[in-house]
């Protein structure tokens, strides 16, 4: 099953309106979602026959700086079956990034949306127990947002070197 | 052994002093706590197998900070662990030492210009007596540290002294 | 000394850094929290495990991670591609050469130069990808049955690894972090005399294999204790992300390395073992590590077919420079690229995004396994014994470093 014919399943499922740009420099090839759609797209996505991604590899989020004002999800997708492969982005605004969360559909994104939470500070509505994953409960701030400034003391120790 | 044989064979009495036989008594059976955190871990088990062995030394890995003597923090320490590593350092009964093995725990090791959870140094939490530079030390290198450690308990005393407080009363 | 400390110590600081899911005001009278600390002989790592039993029986498994948190994304958001390395080693520090392997595949792909790479460089680099993938496994399998009470395997397991890290060391220059599998070839080239001493090893260990079978993974103390205890069932593995020995003991026939077919991989011939419930269920722990076990047997036959490539067809020639292709500035097209490797534990997927513009990418992501892995500790320790837990998290084979990253 090639990228276009994914494409023209998941356009003839949720209509036109739902796959935004496609990149297909991105390797595996990328379309960009609207936002708001996230969740029917990836139920269809993964109950679907043809398709059947049973297997959620990786969710990445970006920080794309604060002059563009954005930031992306990237949703790694893997059908063990039918060996393709699939990449899908949504846009966020940086300034309150919210998004809903895929818990329900894979049970392996828990862990990977409260990362994304504590590194990026990205919400993700419907999750069962979002909170700080890898950084401590009281750290200040999300550390890989490109305008980051480490806290200067924590506990009296020195942060910086 | 050969030597407390020899002076044992000679009419069965040796004569030393108390602070002697007690920091050999110490020095032979350091019990370390198993801190390990990162990579260094894997080295300092690496020391306890063969052919590196440790407890010829003397060194048997306890699990429980009570029961040990000194705490070898083998890998990188976070501000997590952070507290963590001091809440175990003062459950340790003194006299006890501290061992840091690894660059991570000497100066924040690798991770010092973009680390921001790394503390730069597990002696900003708990005062370290030896530092075993590598990274990883090979577990020749940490014999060494603890060997040196050894020859720092050889030159302890227990008993005060006396001249050095009264200098440092005197001159405060 | 002493001077040099400057924390300030409050009673609160554990309870304000890492708060417990369950307070002692949540509990019912039969209700006990157990905290499994971060420092504990057989937690593998510094992993924080707070466990809610009935009586001995366990309700909820919570695991607490970060504590060693060491920021590898952001040190690759500031570091040149070929800077980076060290750190991709300090992840899975067990298997630095895999992960070395996987990022590196990653960041020839996406340069274009993944096919122009000499045929030696690819046979070295699978085959000691896989001595370190033996080297993994005997710490994963030693440490497991040091858990289960069986000291003697962890002694004879670490000193087969003494002998695997002695060749490493001698081809790259370290034991354990070898910052050896460069962009675009390799550090040095082999030594001379290396394909003759690493047979030598080969048939040293064959029988090693054999003993190891016999005294922990078919010993009745250990069957007893591992057998039906935390059975994965398939489905749940794939929608939790498990990748690996886990999922292929819990009965699927699924390995990136035959997948994928990455490196020189498909020109090799080697099986993979699948878990199929000989003394239990299918997917309990005994499973994996008897698939762990037969993968050991496995990695030898490919290290075997390499130094016979190695001492053949593609013999080391006087002209050959291993850093011939590592490119002068590695600066590759604006793209999204996603890579995976299969890993001892699992699979290892790197996401990478640069701007085309400089030889700093914009933002690397590392996918490890042992992260995915261990989010589905909750669903195989609930109702079981907290012995059965310490054989879980055995079996499950973390590396925390690559949880936390």
């Amino acid at each position: 099953m090639t990228f276009e014919d994914i494409k023209a399943l998941v356009t003839d499922q949720l209509g036109d309106d739902c796959i935004l740009v496609t990149d297909t420099a991105a390797s595996p090839q990328a379309f960009y979602i609207e936002p708001l759609r996230l969740s029917d797209t990836m139920q269809f996505l993964h109950e679907n026959d043809q398709l059947y991604f049973d297997s959620l590899s990786c969710i990445s989020a970006l920080d794309n700086g604060v002059e563009s004002g954005t930031m992306e999800l990237a949703y790694n997708l893997y059908s063990i079956p039918f060996d393709h492969h699939l990449m899908v982005k949504v846009t966020l605004d940086r300034k309150a990034p919210k998004i809903s969360s895929l818990t329900s559909i894979w049970r392996t994104a828990d862990w990977h949306e409260r990362e994304a939470f504590d590194l990026m500070g990205i919400t993700f509505e419907g999750h069962p127990y979002l909170r700080r994953i890898l950084m401590p409960a009281d750290w200040e701030g999300h550390p890989l947002r490109k305008d980051y400034e480490e806290q200067t003391y924590y506990r009296g120790v020195k942060v910086k070197y | 052994m050969g030597l407390l044989d020899q002076k044992i064979a000679q009419g069965g009495i040796v004569i030393t002093r108390i602070e002697d036989l007690i920091n050999w008594a110490r020095l032979s059976s350091m019990w370390p706590m198993g801190f390990g955190t990162a990579c260094c871990a894997i080295e300092f088990m690496s020391a306890q197998s063969t052919p590196y062995d440790l407890d010829r030394l003397g060194i048997i890995p306890r699990a429980s900070p009570r029961q040990s003597d000194v705490m070898i923090v083998a890998g990188t320490v976070t501000f997590k662990m952070g507290d963590r590593v001091r809440r175990l350092y003062e459950q340790m009964a003194e006299p006890r030492y501290v061992i840091s093995m690894g660059s991570c725990s000497n100066c924040g090791g690798p991770y010092w210009e973009h680390g921001y959870h790394v503390v730069k140094g597990v002696d900003r939490i708990i005062p370290v007596d030896v530092y075993v530079p590598g990274c990883p030390p090979r577990p020749e290198a940490l014999i060494g540290g603890l060997i040196k450690l050894q020859e720092k308990i050889r030159g302890e005393s227990i008993v005060v002294p006396k001249a050095i407080q009264k200098i440092m009363e005197g001159e405060g | 000394m002493a001077g040099t400390v400057q924390y300030i110590f409050d009673d609160q600081n554990l309870r304000k850094s890492e708060p417990a899911k369950y307070q002692p005001e949540d509990l019912t009278s039969e209700e006990m929290v157990v905290n499994i600390g971060p420092q504990h002989p057989s937690t593998h790592g510094v992993l924080r495990l707070e466990v809610l039993t009935r009586g001995e029986e366990i309700v909820e498994v919570v695991p607490h991670l970060g504590y060693l948190h060491r920021c590898f994304e952001k040190h690759a958001e500031n570091l040149p591609f070929n800077q980076t390395l060290p750190f991709v080693d300090r992840m899975d520090y067990l298997a630095a050469m895999n992960s070395e392997h996987a990022y590196v595949m990653g960041v020839e792909r996406m340069l274009g130069i993944e096919k122009e790479l000499p045929k030696r460089v690819e046979y070295i680099r699978v085959l000691v990808a896989e001595l370190n993938r033996l080297a993994s496994h005997f710490v994963a399998l030693g440490s497991y049955g040091m858990d289960m009470g069986a000291v003697t395997a962890f002694f004879w397991m670490m000193r087969d690894r003494e002998h695997i890290l002695r060749l490493l060391e001698w081809i790259s220059g370290a034991r354990m972090l070898y910052n050896y599998i460069w962009v675009g070839g390799l550090f040095y080239d082999l030594p001379v005399g290396f394909e003759e001493r690493c047979l030598e090893f080969v048939n040293y260990l064959k029988p090693k294999l054999v003993e190891l079978d016999e005294l922990l993974i078919e010993n009745k103390i250990f069957v007893d204790r591992t057998a039906k205890v935390g059975v994965l069932p398939l489905d749940l593995a794939i929608n939790y992300g498990i990748t690996g020995p886990m999922l292929r003991g819990s009965g699927l026939k699924f390995d990136l390395r035959k997948v994928d077919a990455y490196s020189v991989y498909p020109e090799l011939d080697f099986d993979i073992p699948v878990g199929k419930g000989e003394m239990g269920v299918v997917g309990d722990c005994w499973d994996r590590t008897w698939v762990r076990a037969q993968e050991c047997k496995e990695s030898v036959k490919i290290i075997q077919q390499c130094l016979e490539q190695l001492s053949g067809d593609h013999k080391r020639t006087r002209d050959f420079d291993p850093r011939a292709m590592v490119p002068k500035k590695i600066r590759p097209k604006a793209m999204d690229f996603y890579v995976r490797a299969e890993n001892p534990k699992g699979e290892l997927g790197f996401f990478f995004r640069s701007d085309g513009r400089s030889d700093v990418p914009l933002r690397i992501k590392a996918r490890g396994p042992s992260f995915t892995n261990l989010s589905v500790i909750d669903e195989l320790a609930k109702g079981g014994l907290i012995a059965d837990l310490i054989a879980v998290i055995g079996s499950i084979d973390i590396v925390l470093g690559e949880v936390d990253r």
